[in-house]
């Protein structure tokens, strides 16, 4: 009846791990892989230590400008212009105003998942916009600060938050409208719109928006620029979430609709309860790089007169006690920026880990 | 003929694709607590016929009666016919981001607004009945083919419907795991609910059905008791489609 024949035991392998084994398999396998494994090496001796010196090592930290002695960089600069980086005009007594608000979205980010009862959450998204605006705008008791005083980081983003935040509803009815095969009318409409939005530079909007806007109210009628502006970039960054999403509806199978409408689930219940949760959770990644990509085009408002933290950066350093800091600035906003994007495409990937069902 | 004798009433219903003539004057009355199942060759318009039921697809000439209602382009009648019928697909189509009890509180709560702490109950008493409530936490996707398709039943028992449309339920399943199904689908039939089942599954027929129908280029060719179906066909397409199948 014996079939099989009970195979020996195989010694184990020979343990491959430790510094050296792995430099000989990754960096020194053949002579072709080594040389140019040196060549790597030689040139990251060139830049780097010559970068972490100026970054760091030889870099002046504090003191005033006539002590500046050493040819790193002057931090200084940074640190005596820090609070206009941020805060732009912002009077300085109320300061602790949008740095409240801030605080505010980082605790309630922090602290999304602890909250258990949807409708909580619900009423914080809805109630924060308005929060958000009193403390950083003025009213109720609060004085007002105008808009023009606004800039620096602060008002880069706001102005992100603000595109991100009221264009993704925007964003998500054009889609549908797009897809509404019954809807002649809004469907032709909602292609329109984004097909022309689309092939227009953002920098055409703001233009038209600060612009050839006011040209069409009546005296006394116009608004606030950086209201226009904000409108200009909710409605630009919207007809692209718009894309983003149509490409998310289109991945989601056809068998989901029709359960869907099978059990009786309305229009609006089925796409809110059903496929639009799913559309969403594939275009995490589109819709990000999409938010990061306005992050970095908001610095545009610079061109309608608004100065955002790069804009700050140019204007202080026509201040005639600071003249010559342009590097230290621009390595400074080149750090603010990559610290936003990198954060906010670290925080996408959490959240695209928290929604995965498919399998846990 | 009085209304109410007839639980679905499908008279000289007519579809067409474009410029193909799918369905062509099909006739269908169910009686209630009938089980009623079709076959035929691949389309042949049987499973468009039971998406016609429920709105799934439109028709362009003829009528249908759900009960007493007669199925128009209306949302809310639309609506009103598809709390009644319940329809298990043959790709499942659960919410794959749901749980399995999520997948079966939807309905019940926003299309029946029942209260929530009941649909679970009722979710829980079917789970139960389908034998899959240890896995009510899970999500979909980590179950197998057999268990989703349990969990789509279970799904549609959860609206207590009046009727039940089965669209080759067993035809995406792996051959070990079709037995399953089957069985639950046999034990929903003697409960007595009004059922139409498009399926290869002959065994199934001849166990359960009150009829079988054999339908063939959008049309009803022949219907019949199963014995008399399976035994003394008539026409030479079933004849010749009977061989194919139980040929092996």
């Amino acid at each position: 009846m014996a079939i099989y024949d009970v195979k020996p035991a195989q010694p184990a392998p020979v343990n491959h791990h430790g510094v050296f084994h792995w430099l000989r398999v990754n960096l020194f396998k053949d002579v072709k892989n080594a040389i140019l494994s040196l060549l790597c090496i030689y040139l990251l001796y060139l830049t780097v230590p010559p970068l972490l010196d100026w970054l760091f090592f030889s870099a002046t930290w504090s003191g005033s400008q006539d002590e500046v002695t050493k040819d790193g960089a002057r931090w200084i600069f940074i640190i005596e212009k820090f609070d206009q980086f941020i805060y732009g005009f912002y009077p300085e007594h109320l300061h602790w105003r949008p740095l409240f608000v801030a605080a505010l979205t980082v605790a309630f980010i922090a602290s999304v998942k602890l909250l258990k009862s949807i409708k909580l959450k619900i009423a914080i998204i809805l109630l924060y916009p308005f929060v958000s605006i009193i403390f950083i705008y003025g009213g109720f008791g609060l004085e007002v600060v105008e808009t023009d005083k606004w800039g620096g980081l602060m008002l880069t983003v706001i102005v992100a938050a603000v595109g991100i935040i009221a264009s993704f509803p925007i964003g998500i009815m054009l889609a549908l409208g797009r897809q509404a095969d019954n809807m002649p009318v809004v469907k032709t409409l909602c292609i329109t719109f984004i097909e022309f939005v689309r092939g227009v530079p953002l920098i055409t909007i703001l233009f038209m928006a600060s612009v050839v806007l006011p040209l069409f109210f009546r005296d006394g009628l116009d608004f606030d620029k950086l209201l226009r502006a904000l409108i200009g970039i909710t409605l630009f960054q919207a007809a692209y979430i718009a894309e983003v999403v149509r490409g998310g509806l289109q991945a989601i199978p056809k068998g989901q609709y029709e359960a869907s409408e099978s059990l009786g689930l309305s229009y609006w219940q089925g796409m809110i309860l059903i496929i639009l949760p799913q559309a969403l959770k594939i275009s995490i990644p589109n819709l990000v790089g999409s938010f990061i990509s306005l992050f970095k085009d908001t610095t545009l408002v610079l061109i309608i007169g608004l100065f955002d933290i790069l804009a700050m950066v140019t204007l202080t350093n026509s201040d005639t006690n600071w003249l010559g800091y342009e590097v230290e600035g621009y390595v400074f906003v080149t750090f603010i920026y990559w610290v936003f994007c990198f954060s906010m495409s670290q925080y996408s990937k959490s959240v695209e880990r928290r929604f995965n069902t498919e399998l846990k | 003929m009085s209304t109410t004798e007839f639980m679905i009433r499908m008279e000289n219903v007519n579809k067409w694709y474009g410029d193909f003539h799918v369905l062509k004057d099909v006739n269908l009355n169910v009686k209630k607590g009938e089980k009623v199942v079709i076959c035929g060759p691949s389309g042949s318009g049987k499973s468009t016929t039971i998406r016609c039921l429920n709105h799934l697809e439109q028709f362009q000439k003829g009528q249908i009666f759900i009960g007493d209602t007669e199925l128009i382009e209306d949302v809310k009648i639309v609506r009103h016919i598809r709390s009644q019928v319940g329809m298990v697909f043959q790709h499942f189509n659960l919410f794959p981001h749901l749980s399995v009890l999520e997948n079966l509180v939807i309905a019940p709560t926003w299309v029946h607004k029942k209260p929530r702490k009941e649909a679970i109950e009722t979710a829980m008493y079917y789970l139960e009945r389908v034998k899959i409530a240890n896995q009510a936490n899970k999500y979909p996707n980590q179950l197998s083919g057999g268990q989703q398709q349990r969990v789509a039943i279970a799904r549609c028992l959860c609206f207590n419907p009046e009727i039940m449309l089965f669209d080759e339920p067993t035809s995406a399943l792996d051959p070990e795991m079709v037995s399953e199904v089957l069985d639950v689908m046999v034990e929903l039939a003697k409960g007595g609910i009004t059922m139409i089942c498009v399926t290869h599954e002959m065994g199934f027929a001849k166990k359960v059905a009150d009829r079988v129908i054999f339908m063939d280029a959008g049309q009803i060719i022949e219907e019949n008791d199963p014995h008399t179906f399976f035994e003394q066909p008539e026409s030479d397409r079933l004849k010749l489609f009977l061989d194919q199948i139980l040929s092996h």
